[in-house]
């Protein structure tokens, strides 16, 4: 008798425990949600309609594409648009290529000087040069206004190379022992069975590199000077964090440049964030798997 | 004698077994090289560069040309007014970010581990990655944009305190802006290494459990959080390995002259020491003196862990 009555008291329990789970949780998801769907809402506002708006925004105040078009005006957004993409497509190559090999290396088995190598590459994991030493090595390469420097000193990061090394000691010796008796050497291992293999684990990788490069901006603000060269990141900058938009207001009259001014920061965010936006969902799941790989081994 | 050839012969040996290495891993080797000398260039040649810390060191003659001061960087840096003030803005940006996001991902993982709707799961999961995604400089200038005197959030405040600026002029806002801010960007993310670490965890335990009348809390406390606790002892050595380490980029994006007092740090003292006043020998050994203290913890925190719970990252 006593047992059953505590029984509905339990259930009692865990159904508004279920309740004030389940709201907190997605009242966190809105959270996570709202400021961007604040930006995308703004950017769309008519500048002046907006400017007149207080506090949060549920629907667009007015509709207009102006904000999008004072912001493709100018000419810097494209161009930076241009040299992202760059740096995007050559620095994943340059990545996987590095990557690939560190991660063959460390994942044989009796190779003589393994363990050394893996320790040099450990240590760095522990020291480093720091912020100013590494700006001197980089500008004695010349490499100083030159995209090379946002590919070159980022060719491979030490824990997606542990992640890679996992992954590929993960695959059956069997496959490799039968290729050997053929005759195959390390290269036609590592392209024939190695990589078709772990195809899953690369594609998590190139999308780690990918979205570092398109987000990265610091290394272009200390080596570039030459604003043909400035990644997308550095201009946002200018835009978002300087306030300088000047150059994308050209066209608005006077009077309303204040008004233009703050949507077009807007319409700027949505303009850079949304190719990371779009292929947000397909890829997140490959992305946490990468993660929990990083997680088991890290 | 016979000693001399049998090291002889152990010699001839172990060089035989060095060539048949290479013999057989020589494209191996190959294929490491480029790997080698990446390592090299960008990490071990500024560990080189260090050296600069104790020189007046003058871009245009080199290590090699420049005046060597000794400690005289150090010293200067110990003594000045700025130690103080970056030093332990250092220390409290960093602690209030530890203490205050470090519980939250364990607490979203429960949370999600919890929820029964398998939709709403994914949902939320799914949304609370997304500024993970999101660049440094967008987050930045979103945060700008809201908490400025006209913003989402700026405004609201604005009309309580009746302080008319934007929250960034203002230097008590800075730490709950970087604090709050931080949460926001790296709780989802974060949080897939303990649902990781709680997928792992045995249901028959659950079952016994539930057979001995032990509720939804109690299994949370005596079951979910022990078996995940190896996972947040090794996280917590991360992340006090990294106390040092503020995360200067966010800081450079954000702070301004006004609110230096509570907003600058010693990295982003480093950024402009060498930048924009070109003391470079001085900047790199504040940079030095940052990493001493970074390597320290890491090695402090590490040996406690392993005495404590035998949780040990090497």
């Amino acid at each position: 008798m006593k047992r059953a009555k505590n029984k509905i008291k339990k259930s009692a329990f865990d159904k508004w425990f279920d309740v004030i789970n389940t709201t907190l949780l997605i009242l966190l998801g809105i959270i996570m949600l709202y400021p961007m769907v604040y930006v995308l809402l703004a950017s769309f506002s008519d500048p002046i309609a907006f400017m007149r708006h207080k506090g949060a925004l549920w629907c667009t105040q007015g509709f207009s594409f102006s904000s999008y078009a004072n912001a493709f005006e100018n000419p810097m957004l494209l161009k930076s648009y241009g040299n992202t993409i760059f740096v995007v497509i050559v620095g994943v190559v340059l990545n996987l290529v590095l990557t690939s090999c560190g991660a063959y290396f460390l994942s044989r088995r009796d190779v003589k000087l393994q363990k050394v190598i893996a320790i040099y590459i450990i240590i760095t994991m522990f020291f480093s040069g720091g912020m100013i030493p590494f700006y001197f090595v980089v500008r004695g390469l010349g490499l100083e206004d030159s995209l090379w420097s946002l590919i070159l000193p980022v060719g491979i990061n030490t824990f997606n190379l542990m992640i890679l090394r996992v992954a590929f000691a993960a695959v059956p010796v069997g496959l490799e022992e039968s290729a050997k008796l053929d005759g195959a050497g390390h290269l036609t291992i590592l392209f024939r069975i190695i990589l078709p293999v772990s195809k899953a684990s690369i594609a998590v990788i190139a999308l780690y590199y990918a979205v570092t490069h398109w987000n990265s901006w610091f290394n272009a603000m200390l080596f570039l000077n030459d604003r043909d060269k400035y990644p997308l990141q550095l201009v946002l900058r200018e835009i978002l964090i300087n306030s300088d938009t000047s150059s994308m207001t050209m066209g608005a009259a006077a009077s309303d440049l204040e008004y233009v001014g703050e949507t077009v920061k807007y319409a700027v965010i949505i303009i850079s964030t949304v190719p990371i936006l779009c292929i947000y969902p397909f890829i997140q799941k490959y992305f946490t798997k990468g993660a929990m790989i990083g997680a088991v081994k890290g | 004698m016979e000693l001399l050839a049998s090291k002889k012969r152990q010699k001839g040996k172990a060089l035989q077994s060095w060539r048949r290495d290479f013999r057989k891993n020589g494209s191996l080797y190959l294929l490491v090289l480029p790997v080698v000398i990446f390592y090299f260039i960008f990490n071990y040649m500024p560990m080189y560069g260090v050296l600069m810390s104790f020189q007046d060191f003058s871009p245009r003659l080199g290590i090699g040309g420049s005046e060597w001061v000794g400690l005289q960087h150090f010293r200067r840096f110990l003594g000045s007014t700025d130690f103080q003030r970056v030093f332990f803005n250092t220390l409290k940006i960093s602690f209030s970010t530890l203490i205050c996001e470090f519980p939250t991902p364990i607490l979203l993982a429960l949370m999600l581990n919890e929820m029964q709707n398998r939709h709403i799961k994914k949902v939320v999961q799914t949304l609370s990655y997304l500024p993970h995604f999101i660049s440094l400089v967008v987050i930045c200038g979103m945060i700008k944009t809201f908490v400025a005197n006209d913003g989402l959030i700026g405004s609201v405040i604005a009309q309580m305190t009746g302080n008319n600026s934007s929250l960034l002029m203002q230097a008590n806002k800075f730490l709950p802006i970087y604090v709050l801010s931080s949460i926001w960007q790296a709780v989802g993310w974060e949080s897939i290494i303990y649902l990781a670490a709680l997928a792992g965890v045995d249901p028959q335990l659950y079952e016994a459990a539930e057979i001995d009348g032990a509720g939804r809390i109690r299994k949370i406390i005596n079951i979910t959080l022990p078996s995940i606790s190896t996972t947040i002892v090794t996280m917590l050595i991360l992340r006090l390995g990294k106390v040092m380490n503020v995360g200067y980029e966010k800081i450079i994006l954000l702070y301004n002259e006004v609110i230096y007092d509570t907003s600058d740090v010693i990295s982003t003292y480093v950024y402009r020491m060498g930048f924009e006043n070109q003391d470079w020998g001085y900047s790199a050994a504040v940079g030095l003196f940052n990493s001493a203290i970074n390597l320290v913890l890491l090695v402090f925190t590490n040996t406690i862990s392993k005495k404590m719970s035998g949780t040990s990252l090497w």
